[in-house]
């Protein structure tokens, strides 16, 4: 059962001192294992390092100390060349907060085609992995429009197309839907959802309980400690440690709860929506 | 309303000027232009202003907006104009001659001549590049086109990614300053009213909360290309490589014919003695 993608061992991490001030760790020894092919949810407040991480993991901070191995490489091995990262770095993805601030071309296709292009693939190939990119996030009519033209949650889905063209084992999410309406959140959750179906690897950073709660793993961080691991009913069971570290349950498991301590027989905590109701419903009829 | 200004001066179309390779246009704008500059004669001028009506139809693009974009240069014309017609000395008697001023035959037809000669070299240049090609058509004919000059390390690359991601910016950016403008005015900013100065000076809280994110802009860019391998222009590959037609093969002919044309008749009219 247990093919690690990602192996995190005792990774610590601090950015440069600013002026006088002594640098102060942002990351303190973590140690953390991903199943290949598993979606995983990162939660924390504001600070707590989850940005830090992911760009540790994109390769595009070097850790303090500690070691991180990817797909069975070592990917903070100072003895890599540069060459080595770069073929490393086509393996993870990243998708960040602002899509505006991702897009490279003036045209959504050649903007897709910017990765391809730039691991040196044959024009037919680019163009292949392009087409192939547009359908999987839904995109192809709108292959020919500007950037501009689109709306927040379309321009995501581009962003994404991107990332996929590089044909990455692994792509990391950092808020990638903290700036779209509930529209554009839906359309960016359904892409990110059949991406793990077809065996990506995917760590998402969010801030929303309800795209965590459809994870199979959540991982709570906190002053750059991993704080709480499981799934996300073990997770979300733990109200309290949630709440000391700044965040909220998902609003049926609050109202669980409050029920919970009113004394009424409602069982495990519940996560999702749909179990809520039925639950209710047949608490209602008993 | 900062959202009608249309980029450059490209208008849409799908005109034989508009299908033409950009890089073959950039040539034939120079060889347009080098063919302006042999024209001597008459002859050779009348020619220019054929070739040049040729254009504007082959381009569908309306007369009335060609016309308009010469208006900005208007000044310099008469200005030209005005110059070469008194202070060429001519041979022979002056056609008018008022106290100082004096006006020769040779005046007059230096003044129309030049005056030929700007209106086509700004109504062609136009036509065959601004008017027909979309700016990032245009900036991938200059890379292709100058590619060779990367190995006398000339930055060829660099300068295309440059155009392109301000292309792809110049709308956020535009969308970005309206927001801006509007919170300030929502904040009792006022653009509009008082002394040059003051309403210069209204625009510094818009350029620097502009500046500030135009900066986070470019640094998130920059990592967000860093993600997708970027590494500069080694061993990058395009997926759209331009490919030269029978169209623009036979452009290329007929340009090299026209600037022929025009040292032939030039030849022409010297020798039956219709110089000028
Ligand atoms: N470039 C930087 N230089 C110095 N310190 C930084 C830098 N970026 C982040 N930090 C600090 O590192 C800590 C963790 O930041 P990080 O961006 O990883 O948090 P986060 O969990 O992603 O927060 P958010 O939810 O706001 O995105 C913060 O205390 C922050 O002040
Ligand atoms: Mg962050």
């Amino acid at each position: 059962m247990t093919d690690p993608y990602l192996q995190i061992e005792n990774l610590s991490f601090s950015y440069p001192a600013q002026g006088e001030g002594e640098a102060a760790p942002v990351l303190h020894g973590l140690n953390l294992q991903i199943e290949r092919g598993s979606f995983v949810a990162v939660l924390g407040r504001n600070g707590s390092g989850k940005s830090t991480l992911a760009k540790l993991l994109g390769m595009i901070l070097t850790p303090t100390s500690g070691k991180i191995r990817m797909g069975g490489k070592e990917i903070t091995d100072p003895a890599l060349t540069e060459d080595e990262l770069f073929a490393l770095r086509a393996g993870v993805g990243m998708v960040f907060q602002n899509p505006d601030n991702q897009l490279v071309a003036t045209i959504v296709e050649e903007d897709i085609a910017f990765g391809p292009e730039n691991l040196g693939l044959a024009p037919e190939q680019i163009r292949a992995r392009v087409d192939s990119a547009l359908d999987t996030v839904g995109m192809r009519a709108y292959a020919k429009h500007a950037p501009h033209q689109l709306s927040g949650g379309q321009k995501q889905r581009i962003a994404i197309a991107g990332v996929i063209a590089m044909r990455p084992e692994c792509i990391l999410f950092d808020e990638s839907t903290a700036m779209l309406d509930p529209t554009g959140r839906a359309e960016v959750m359904q892409t990110v959802l059949a991406l793990n179906k077809e065996g990506i690897t995917e760590i998402f950073i969010t801030h929303n309980m309800n795209e965590a709660v459809l994870a199979d793993r959540v991982l709570v961080m906190d002053e750059g400690r991993i704080v709480l691991d499981g799934t996300p009913k073990e997770v979300f069971a733990q109200a309290d440690t949630l709440r000391g570290c700044g965040l909220g349950v998902p609003q049926v498991t609050e109202l669980f709860e409050v029920l919970r301590q009113q004394g009424l027989p409602v069982g495990e905590p519940v996560i999702s929506e749909e179990e809520g109701a039925e639950r209710l419903y047949a608490l209602l009829n008993q | 309303m900062l959202k009608d200004i249309t980029l450059g001066q490209y208008f849409p179309g799908n005109s034989i000027l508009h299908r033409l390779d950009p890089r073959v246009k950039i040539v034939l704008t120079v060889l347009y232009i080098v063919a302006l500059f042999l024209a001597k004669s008459m002859l050779s001028f009348v020619f220019i202003l054929c070739v040049t009506v040729l254009l504007v139809l082959l381009s569908r693009i309306n007369l009335r907006v060609i016309l308009k974009g010469m208006k900005p240069i208007l000044f310099i014309m008469v200005f030209t104009m005005i110059l070469n017609l008194f202070f060429t000395r001519g041979e022979g008697e002056p056609l008018v001659h008022v106290a100082f001023v004096r006006i020769y035959r040779e005046g007059i037809t230096t003044a129309v001549y030049m005056l030929v000669r700007i209106v086509c070299l700004l109504a062609g240049t136009s036509i065959l590049l601004t008017y027909t090609t979309s700016p990032i058509t245009l900036t991938d004919g200059i890379e292709q086109l100058l590619a060779p000059l990367s190995v006398l390390h000339v930055p060829v690359h660099e300068f295309a990614m440059m155009m392109t991601i301000a292309l792809r910016f110049i709308p956020t950016l535009i969308e970005e300053t309206d927001k801006i403008m509007s919170a300030q005015k929502a904040r009792g900013a006022d653009f509009t009213s008082g002394s040059l100065l003051h309403r210069v000076r209204a625009l510094i809280p818009i350029l620097i909360p502009l500046f500030v994110s135009a900066f986070r802009r470019a640094d998130e860019l920059a990592i967000a290309m860093e993600c997708r391998c970027y590494r500069g222009g080694a061993g990058r590959t395009r997926m759209n490589r331009l490919h030269m037609h029978i169209r623009d093969y036979g452009a290329l002919v007929c340009m090299v014919l026209f600037g022929a044309g025009i040292v032939v008749l030039n030849i022409y009219t010297s020798r039956i003695g219709y110089g000028l």
